[in-house]
C-alpha cells in the first residue's frame, strides 16, 4: 500500500528538521524499553471518515502512539490554476467556488479583488457593503461546518446537525440572492452579479437575531463540555513562533495567540469602517495554541461576523452607487502582475494574477490557507495518541478542494 | 428480609417442549427488543438533532425500518477479505451474538417470569457477558485490517479496566442482600422506593453510579465506544464486516443494552417492584399473584427501557473519551471508589443492621435520588415548554431541541 520512497521524499520535503523528529521518537520508545513493540505504518485516508475529504495521512505508530504523521495531498487535483490561463477573467470565478467549497463567497471575493486591482477598477460603495455582508455570512457558515465536523471528529454527533440547521438558513439567504446554495459565483469582477432582492436585509437581520443565542448553545453543548475539553486542551499545541515560522494564517494562527487578521491589517472594502475584534487564543483551557483555542477562535469569530453584518446592514442604506461597476465588454487589464490576499474563513487566501494585456490571464496562482496550514500537521501530530490525530486535523480545518485545487 | 413468594414454573409441560417454548419465546422477545432499540435509537437521535428519523417504511413513523434493514443485510453479499483468517472471521460474530442472547436465559422479569433461576445468576451473567468481548477481539484480529486490529486491542484494553470496578460494584448489592441470585436481590427490594438498593445507603448510592459508568464501557456505548470509534478507526473491530455478520455484532450490542439496563434495574432500582409497594402487596394476595407477575414484568421492562434511553441520551450528547482517559477513569477513579464502596457497604451492614437510623438514611437518599430525578424531569418539561422565551438549560439541550424545527421557520 505505502510507497516507501514516496513517503520518504515527501517527509523530507515537509519536515524542517528531521533530527528533531528522530529524537522525540527515541524518547517515546524509551518509556517502554522493556516491552518489545513493533512500529506499524497505518494509512489514514484518502478514504477515512475524519480526514475531511481525501487527505491521506501516513501514520507511523507504536500501539496507540503516533510517532509521525505525514500528510499526502493531491487526490483532488483539478488543474484549476492551469484552467485559469485559458479563460477570461470573469470566467474563472466559478472555478474559485470549487476550491474552498465551504466558503465560495470569500473565494470569489479574493479573485475579484485581485483582478480589480490589476485592472484598476473602482467598485461602487453599495457593492462593497454587499460583498462584506456575504463574505461574513459565508464565514459564519464555514465556521459552523468547521465546528460541527470538529464535534464529529471527537465523537459528538449532535452539534454537527445543529450547526447544519443554522447553516441551512444562511444558504437559504444566499439562494434568495443568487440562486445557488454552494457554488455561488455571486461576487464577481466589478461588484456582484445582482443587487440583493427586496426584503433580503430584513430576513438577514431576522437570521442574526435567531443565530446569536445559538452560539451560547454551542458553547454549552460542546465548547465547555468536560470531555471535549479533555480531548482538545493541551493537544496539538502550536507555539506562536512556530505558527509564524510555518506561515500559518487564519484561526490556526490566531489560535496560537497571534493577533493577525487581514481584515484589520489591510482593511480593504469597508472593513475599515467596521468595529470588530480580532479573536485570539488565550490558553483558557490549556496551553496557548492548543486544539481548543483554535476551535474557540472560530466560535468567537462567528460572533464578530454577526457584529460586522449588523453594522453593514445599518450603513448600507447610505451607500452610493449600484451593485456593479461600469465594465468594458471584454476586460483587458494592462500588462502587469498583482497579488491580493484577503482573510478567508481558513486564513489568507491570495491570488497572484499576471496579465499580458489580453483578455485571458497569463498566469493565475492561488495561495490557499488550507494548503499552507496543513503543512504543520507533520510537526504537530508527532508523539501523540491515535485519537489526537483527528482532533488535530479537525482543528486545522482543511478543505481538500482548496489544498489540491 | 421480605419472604419470597412461592416460585412455580410458568407452564406445566413435558420438559423438552417447555424448553423449546421458552427458548422460542426468549429468542423472539430479545430479537424484537433489539430491533425495536435500533429503531428507537434512530428516532431518539433524530429528535435530539431536530430531524425526524425513519418515517416511511411500514407507515407509522417508519416502525418497520429495522425489519427492512435486517432483510437488506440478510440479502447482501457475504464478503470475507482475502487476507482474513476465514474460520475465525466467520465464528467471531456468533461469539459476540450468542453470549448477549444467552445471558437473557437467567434474567428474571418478575418473580414468576424467571425461567432459569440458579443460585449464582449474577456471576453467570457477568461471565457470559465477558465472553462477548472474545468475539469482538477475535473479529478484529481475524479481519487482518489495521483499523480492526486497533479496535480489538482497544476492546482488550478496555475490558481489563472496566471489568474490575464493574465486578466490585455488583458485589455491593450482593453483599447487602446476601445472595447471588437476581431473583433474591430483586425480592429484597420490594415494598416501596426507599427499599431500592440504590437508596439503601450512601455507598450503594455511589456504587450505582460506578456500576452504570462501568456498564457503559462494558457495552461499548458512548462515551466509551472506542473499539468502534467511527472518526478514528473507521468502524473499529467490525470495519471489514458486512451483511448478516455485521448485523450479528449490531444485534449483540442492542441486546446487551437491554441486558445492562435490566441489570441496573434488578440490582439497584427495585427490580420489578413499583415505587409504592403495590406489586409486593399483590404478590402476597393469592388471587392476584399472576397479575403481580404481569405488572412486575411490565414495570421491569419500563425500568430497563428507561436505562436504555439514558444510554442513548448520553451517546448523542457526549464526545468520545480517549483510550488513556478511559483507563485513567476506570483504574484510578472507579476502581478505588468501588473498593471503598464495598468496604463501606460491609461496615454499614455491621454498624446499622436495621432500625430507625437505617430507615432515616433510606428516606434521605430516596429524597435526594428520586427527588433529583423528578426535579430533573420537571426542569426538562419546563424547558421544553418555555424554550421560546429565552430560557436555556444547557444540560438538557438535546431534548429541548425538539422545538427547534418549528421555531426556525
Amino acid at each position: 500500500m505505502l510507497d516507501r520512497d514516496e513517503s520518504r521524499t515527501t517527509a523530507s520535503l515537509i519536515i524542517p528538521d528531521p533530527v528533531d523528529v528522530d529524537v522525540t521518537r527515541d524518547d517515546a520508545a524509551g518509556v517502554d524499553s522493556d516491552v518489545m513493540t513493533e512500529e506499524m505504518l497505518v494509512n489514514m485516508g484518502p478514504q477515512h471518515p475524519s480526514t475531511h475529504g481525501v487527505l491521506r495521512v501516513v501514520l507511523r505508530t507504536d500501539g496507540e502512539m503516533v510517532l509521525e504523521a505525514t500528510p499526502h495531498v493531491g487526490y483532488l487535483h483539478r488543474c484549476a490554476e492551469k484552467i485559469g490561463e485559458n479563460l477570461q477573467y470573469f470566467q474563472f470565478i466559478p472555478y474559485t467556488d470549487r476550491m474552498d467549497y465551504l466558503a465560495g463567497m470569500n473565494n470569489n471575493l479574493a479573485f475579484a479583488l485581485a483582478v480589480e486591482k490589476l485592472a484598476g477598477l473602482e467598485v461602487p460603495e453599495r457593492a462593497q457593503y454587499i460583498r462584506v455582508i456575504f463574505a461574513e455570512m459565508n464565514r459564519i457558515a464555514s465556521h459552523l461546518v468547521s465546528m460541527g465536523t470538529y464535534g464529529l471528529d471527537l465523537g459528538a454527533f449532535t452539534p454537527f446537525l445543529y450547526a447544519f440547521r443554522e447553516r441551512e438558513l444562511i444558504l437559504d439567504l444566499f439562494e434568495a440572492a443568487c440562486g445557488a446554495r454552494l457554488t455561488y459565483s455571486y461576487i464577481t469582477v466589478g461588484g456582484v452579479t445582482d443587487d440583493i432582492p427586496a426584503g433580503w436585509l430584513e430576513r438577514c437581520v431576522e437570521f442574526l437575531d435567531y443565530f446569536e443565542p445559538k452560539i451560547k448553545e454551542y458553547n454549552d453543548l460542546l465548547s465547555y463540555n468536560h470531555i471535549f475539553i479533555k480531548r482538545t486542551a493541551n493537544v496539538g499545541v502550536i507555539p506562536p513562533d512556530r505558527a509564524i515560522a510555518w506561515g500559518l494564517s487564519g484561526p490556526v494562527l490566531r489560535g496560537s495567540g497571534v493577533a493577525w487578521d487581514l481584515r484589520k491589517a489591510t482593511p480593504d472594502l469597508v472593513y475599515g469602517r467596521m468595529d470588530f475584534e480580532v479573536c485570539t487564543g488565550k490558553g483558557r483551557m490549556g496551553a496557548v495554541g492548543d486544539c481548543w483555542d483554535r476551535y474557540f477562535v472560530r466560535i468567537e469569530e462567528m460572533e464578530q461576523s454577526v457584529r460586522i453584518v449588523r453594522q453593514c446592514i445599518d450603513q448600507i442604506g447610505g451607500a452610493a452607487g449600484g451593485h456593479k461597476a461600469k465594465m468594458p465588454k471584454i476586460l483587458k487589464p494592462p500588462a502587469g502582475e498583482t497579488y491580493y490576499g484577503i482573510e478567508n474563513p481558513r486564513g489568507e487566501l491570495g491570488f497572484l494574477v499576471i496579465s499580458d494585456g489580453t483578455a485571458v490571464p497569463y498566469r493565475v496562482k492561488a495561495r490557499g490557507p488550507s494548503f499552507c496550514n496543513l503543512a504543520i500537521l507533520n510537526e504537530v501530530a508527532t508523539d501523540c495518541l491515535l485519537a489526537d490525530v483527528p482532533a488535530i486535523v479537525g482543528s486545522i480545518d482543511v478543505v481538500m478542494g482548496e489544498v489540491d485545487r | 428480609m421480605v419472604p419470597a413468594p412461592d416460585y412455580i414454573p410458568l407452564i406445566n409441560l413435558p420438559r423438552p417442549i417447555e424448553a423449546v417454548a421458552v427458548i422460542a419465546v426468549y429468542l423472539g422477545f430479545v430479537s424484537v427488543v433489539a430491533m425495536f432499540f435500533i429503531w428507537w435509537e434512530r428516532k431518539v437521535s433524530a429528535h435530539m438533532q431536530s430531524r425526524l428519523g425513519p418515517m416511511r417504511v411500514g407507515g407509522w413513523h417508519g416502525w418497520s425500518q429495522s425489519l427492512a434493514d435486517g432483510l437488506k443485510l440478510l440479502s447482501k453479499e457475504d464478503l470475507i477479505p482475502d487476507e482474513a483468517d476465514r474460520p475465525l472471521f466467520r465464528i467471531a460474530p456468533y461469539l459476540a451474538f450468542v453470549p448477549a442472547f444467552a445471558a437473557f436465559a437467567v434474567l428474571p422479569f418478575s418473580a414468576k417470569f424467571a425461567f432459569v433461576d440458579v443460585s449464582i445468576t449474577v456471576v453467570l451473567i457477568f461471565g457470559i457477558l465477558a465472553l462477548e468481548v472474545l468475539g469482538v477481539i477475535l473479529g478484529g484480529w481475524a479481519s487482518n485490517s489495521k483499523w480492526s486490529l486497533y479496535g480489538a486491542m482497544r476492546e482488550a484494553c478496555q475490558i481489563v479496566s472496566y471489568e474490575i470496578p464493574l465486578g466490585l460494584a455488583v458485589l455491593t448489592p450482593v453483599l447487602t442482600v446476601g445472595s447471588l441470585s437476581l431473583v433474591d436481590i430483586s425480592i429484597d427490594q420490594g415494598g416501596g422506593i426507599h427499599r431500592w438498593l440504590a437508596f439503601r445507603n450512601p455507598f450503594l448510592f455511589v456504587s450505582f453510579g460506578v456500576f452504570f459508568i462501568a456498564s457503559l464501557a462494558a457495552n461499548k456505548r458512548a462515551p466509551f465506544d472506542l473499539p468502534e470509534s467511527e472518526s478514528e478507526l473507521v468502524a473499529g473491530f467490525h470495519t471489514e464486516y458486512s451483511g448478516m455478520r455485521f448485523a450479528m455484532f449490531f444485534f449483540a450490542e442492542y441486546a446487551a443494552m437491554f441486558l445492562i439496563g435490566g441489570l441496573a434495574a434488578l440490582l439497584y432500582l427495585g427490580g420489578w417492584y413499583d415505587p409504592f409497594g403495590i406489586v409486593l402487596h399483590m404478590e402476597h394476595t393469592p388471587s392476584l399473584v399472576w397479575w403481580a407477575a404481569l405488572a412486575g414484568a411490565g414495570i421491569f421492562v419500563v425500568k430497563a427501557f428507561t436505562m436504555v434511553f439514558v444510554q442513548m441520551w448520553l451517546r448523542w450528547t457526549l464526545p468520545r473519551l480517549r483510550i488513556d482517559q478511559v483507563l485513567y477513569m476506570c483504574v484510578k477513579v472507579l476502581l478505588p471508589l468501588a473498593c471503598v464502596n464495598l468496604l463501606g457497604v460491609a461496615l454499614w451492614a455491621w454498624l446499622f443492621p436495621g432500625g430507625a437510623a437505617q430507615l432515616a438514611v433510606q428516606i434521605v437518599l430516596t429524597v435526594i435520588g428520586a427527588g433529583g430525578a423528578g426535579a430533573f424531569l420537571a426542569i426538562l418539561v419546563w424547558a421544553m415548554f418555555f424554550r421560546g422565551r429565552g430560557i436555556t438549560v444547557s444540560m438538557l439541550k438535546p431534548w429541548t431541541n425538539l422545538l427547534h424545527r418549528t421555531e426556525s421557520k
